[in-house]
């Protein structure tokens, strides 16, 4: 086995999960990142993670109903024998990040200490402090180092990867790029995981981190992989608006309490604390009596969009809504999410312990990505159940293997072969609309199940025969060479005078306006299609487009002009698919097709991308739904 | 106002300019520019106009969009390393008019509140220049392996929960693990100097950043079992001896980890372990 090689690419939870997972299988793990791992975006989750736990269970709760839950959530879009899986690892991950030392929040027992999040009506959600994301990040990284330190994981740090190299239909290597020297260099491998993470960046502002162009995702997609799903985009409710970024105000402030209103009288101007209870409308509470402030993402994302936009009642006229937490006592609040107040007073400059935070929803989360296959496991009922009462017996204990096949070589692997991809990057779990804090657990659950499959693959697959090592240099140097031409001919166009329009900075701008208008909150046919003919025209300015540094060190205006031309290509894929969905299901809502219609399109959309002329097209797949019977999705709204 | 800001007078000044900032100006940024390692430094002025809520980040967008000087003169994108804009990545950190800190988080109406005024920027100086603001910071991490940050588990297996803990240790081990490895501990340390030969890093003073992470494992019940170790680091050459306690690391650290505490602890611990060697006869 000596001579085969894993490349990881991407450093975040799902990237170093698999890293670790891998190396501790015995193959050597060449890892890749745009940023040093630890700096990676998983470092900006706030909230927490979901399992079920002892507490929970004694009241009813199980990892069945976590399993539900997160179906019922994603409005009965995933494939659901992965989910069942993951809901079932979930408390055995937490164990092991415990044990890994993350700095868990302690009850006065000394156990982990939970806090309720959006979709369940338990406390199920694991934190630490108001930056679980980070102190789970960092964790991985810590295990991540030392492999390093004994040689068996090797960190390219500052280099981006460019393209999975594809050689009768098998992935074998990777093209990457030092971001410093500008090297363009072929690296072999015996699979390769894409752990890339989210594409907020295509709709210009959004809570993610300045790396999340989702480039690499279009470049596997250009190599032939499918996108799934590209048009389920979350748009979480609560950010702060601001000029670089919109800065999440993560939903732990409404799990902790936090409350949503605006002025009942339309253009209210008086203080918020001088608004007396009566003549606030609780917008949320009153419409989703059970759920209140804690209904899931798009719920309360298109209910705030309601009272702003349609309603016109957002705070002084604005697109925002009060998110309150002055009724909580401070200390407790400085407790729970210090964290992120502190983030709020320091972009702002209010305190939101003593003045109401002002809030409106943002590009948060891609459900959609990477197509991925997966073998089902041994829980099979004759009929579909029905939806799970929550706080009844489970149907089904514990047990390995029962959503997946523990080790199939083919978990979570792309339509490519030894192509897989984990974590944001993937099109696995969430569906239509993913639950609070059920990221960080489906990347760390990608990583860790699904590595061992990856180990498994390269024993026992192809590569056990013919590994990527022993192959000719041919593929591999064509390859890399192509990728300098992209370079050299965009380089190339330095001062070549042209203006704003072919200014890929202009271009990237216009992409982010568009999509954010056209393809987030509220979409429609007519309004896709013009979107569809802005980023057609975009993609030809594109063509055409003239970059400003042709520095042959450190270039990185070249390396965000190079990820313009692929979050287009991205873009595409999402409108055209939105636009086939003709329903509204979880985070897509379609004003022309407001209801659910299962009978036609309880289905993956599926994009794929034409190398040969380019053309982007979207086709339905069937979807395995053999466990749970879809319902309406209505969190008890009143009607 | 939170309790930092109660005790800290620049953080006072600071409030006070945002309170009187005026809206619609333009700020001067005098960038100190570098196109790589061994060239020549060189300062660029470039006039930005200046939007509510705007930061030091969102101004380097906008001189990256339009590369020209206050002298008209186009010139190549200015080049940063950034992350999160959250300071939580540690990534953007470089010197803003001579302190140390994160640029995501620098919001220009704290700095730069009247019509014309001047926002300077440098790249931290303790780590070599990868580009323009951009350092190579490897470094740190390294010595983060020197002191085995990490805790030594039995493998990714299920073997249970990890120790019970009592909420006062998760609440100093959480502190302390709130440390990005941004490095303004490091740029403001008098002790810890620009290194660019790596055979010398592991004989080179460590810093604060790594003594406080070698004191967050030690604290963890599993972590503890490369104690030992983790102290024979710090005694030797380039270890907390080199200490000066001149406490410059832990006013500058955004993150506020309780840095002067974390290095006499481990002072404290290293001095134990050092009798304790002695008497075994190491
Ligand atoms: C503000 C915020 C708060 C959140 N809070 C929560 C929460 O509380 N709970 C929860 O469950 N989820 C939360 N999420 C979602 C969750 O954080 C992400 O989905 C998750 O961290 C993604 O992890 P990942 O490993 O897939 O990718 P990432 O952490 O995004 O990592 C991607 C990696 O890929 C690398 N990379 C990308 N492109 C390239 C390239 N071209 N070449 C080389 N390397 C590349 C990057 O360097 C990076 O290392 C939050 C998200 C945001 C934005
Ligand atoms: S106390 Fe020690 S580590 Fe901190 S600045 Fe002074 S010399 Fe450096
Ligand atoms: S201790 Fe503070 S200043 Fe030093 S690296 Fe960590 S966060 Fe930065
Ligand atoms: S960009 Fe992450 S700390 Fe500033």
């Amino acid at each position: 086995m000596s001579q085969h090689r894993v490349i990881v690419v991407g450093g975040g939870l799902a990237g170093l999960s698999a890293s670790v997972r891998i190396a501790e299988a015995g193959l050597p793990v060449d890892l890749f990142s745009l940023v040093p791992v630890k700096r990676s975006h998983s470092v900006c989750a706030q909230g927490g993670i979901n399992a079920c736990n002892d507490v929970a269970r004694q009241q009813g709760y199980s990892e069945y109903e976590h399993f539900d839950e997160t179906v019922y959530g994603g409005d009965f879009l995933a494939d659901q024998h992965p989910v069942l899986e993951m809901a079932m690892w979930a408390p055995k991950i937490i164990d092991l990040l415990d044990r890994m030392g993350v700095p868990f929040n302690r009850t006065a027992e000394g156990r982990r200490d939970l806090r309720l999040f959006g979709g369940s009506l338990f406390k199920r959600t694991h934190f630490a402090g108001a930056t679980t994301g980070q102190q789970l990040l960092y964790a991985l990284d810590e295990q991540t180092r030392r492999f390093e330190s004994e040689g068996k994981v090797t960190k390219y740090e500052f280099w981006e990867f460019l393209g999975p190299i594809v050689e009768d239909g098998r992935c074998v290597g990777i093209v990457a790029q030092d971001m410093r020297t500008m090297q363009i260099r072929s690296f072999r491998a015996d699979a390769v995981v894409m752990a890339t993470g989210g594409n907020g960046l295509v709709f210009g502002k959004s809570t993610n981190s300045v790396i999340c162009t989702g480039a690499a995702l279009a470049r596997c997609f250009r190599a032939g992989a499918w996108y799934g799903n590209p048009e389920m985009i979350q748009v979480h409710p609560t950010a702060i608006p601001g000029a670089d970024k919109l800065r999440l105000m993560s939903e732990s402030a409404r799990g902790e309490g936090g409350r949503v209103w605006v002025p009942r009288k339309k253009g209210d101007t008086r203080d918020p604390k001088s608004i007396p209870e009566a003549e606030r409308y609780y917008f949320l509470e009153e419409r989703y009596p059970k759920y209140g402030n804690i209904v899931p993402r798009d719920i309360a994302t298109r209910e705030i969009f309601d009272i702003c936009v349609n309603e016109g009642m957002g705070v002084d006229g604005k697109n925002q809504v009060y998110l309150d937490l002055t009724h909580k006592d401070p200390d407790y609040l400085t407790r729970k999410l210090e964290g992120i107040l502190d983030i709020y007073e320091k972009f702002v400059g209010d305190d939101p312990r003593f003045t109401p935070m002002r809030i409106f929803p943002a590009v948060h989360y891609s459900m959609g990505g990477l197509w991925t296959q997966f073998v089902k496991g041994s829980y099979n009922p004759a009929e579909p159940r029905k939806k799970h009462a929550s706080g009844t017996p489970a149907p089904i204990d514990w047990k390995v293997g029962q959503g997946m096949l523990h080790g199939a070589p083919t978990n979570m692997m792309t339509n490519i072969e030894g192509l897989y991809a984990f974590g944001e990057v993937n099109f696995a779990y969430h569906g239509a609309n993913r639950l609070g804090a059920n990221a960080l657990l489906s990347c760390l659950f990608d990583g860790l199940f699904c590595g061992l499959s990856v180990a498994n693959y390269v024993r026992d697959g192809k590569p056990g025969k013919t590994p990527a090592s022993g192959m000719a240099a041919q593929a591999f140097d064509a390859a890399a060479a192509k990728e300098a031409d992209r370079m050299n001919r965009l380089l190339g166009t330095v001062g070549k005078g042209g203006d704003a329009s072919v200014n890929p900075y202009a271009i990237g701008k216009e992409l982010g306006d568009e999509m954010t208008a056209a393809c987030t909150v509220v979409r429609s046919g007519p309004r896709l299609a013009q979107c569809l003919s802005k980023v057609t025209e975009l993609r030809d300015r594109y063509s055409r487009a003239v970059l400003s540094d042709d520095a042959s060190w450190t270039n990185q205006s070249f390396s965000y002009s190079r990820a313009v031309g692929d979050m287009l290509i991205a873009a595409e894929a999402m409108v055209k698919a939105a636009d086939l969905r003709k329903e509204s299901r979880g985070a897509h809502y379609r004003t022309d097709f407001p209801t659910r219609d299962d009978s036609q399109f309880m289905k993956s959309t599926v994009a794929k991308h034409d190398p040969a002329t380019g053309a982007v097209s979207v086709e339905l797949q069937e979807i395995d739904h053999a466990l749970i019977l879809p319902e309406a999705r209505t969190y008890g709204k009143k009607s | 106002m939170s309790t930092a800001t109660k005790l800290d007078p620049a953080a006072a000044q600071r409030a006070a300019n945002r309170k009187s900032a005026k809206a619609g100006r333009t700020v001067i940024f005098r960038v100190k520019r570098c196109e790589g390692p061994g060239k020549p430094s060189r300062w660029e002025e470039f006039k930005v106009p200046v939007p509510p809520g705007a930061n030091v980040i969102s101004c380097l967008q906008h001189i990256a969009a339009n590369p020209v000087t206050t002298q008209g003169a186009r010139t190549t994108p200015v080049v940063w390393d950034s992350g999160c804009l959250e300071e939580v990545c540690g990534a953007c950190t470089m010197v803003i008019n001579g302190r140390v800190r994160q640029s995501c988080s620098a919001l220009i109406d704290d700095y730069a509140p009247q019509e014309g005024d001047v926002m300077v920027l440098e790249p931290m100086s303790k780590f070599p220049v990868v580009r323009d603001l951009w350092v190579d910071r490897s470094r740190l991490f390294h010595n983060l392996q020197r002191v085995k940050a990490w805790v030594p588990i039995d493998g990714t297996y299920d073997l249970g929960s990890g120790p019970i803990e009592s909420p006062a240790s998760q609440g100093t081990r959480y502190k302390l693990s709130e440390c990005m490895s941004c490095g303004c501990c490091l740029e403001a340390c008098p002790q810890f100097n620009l290194e660019e030969d790596k055979a010398a890093w592991d004989t080179s003073f460590i810093g604060a950043h790594a003594i406080s992470q070698a004191r967050l494992f030690n604290e963890h019940a599993t972590g503890a079992i490369l104690k030992d170790e983790r102290l024979d680091a710090l005694m030797g050459q380039g270890g907390i001896n080199d200490c000066g306690n001149a406490q410059n690391c832990v006013k500058v650290c955004p993150k506020h980890i309780p840095l002067t505490e974390s290095i006499a602890a481990m002072g404290r611990a290293v001095t134990i372990h050092g009798i304790k060697k002695f008497f075994r006869g190491e």
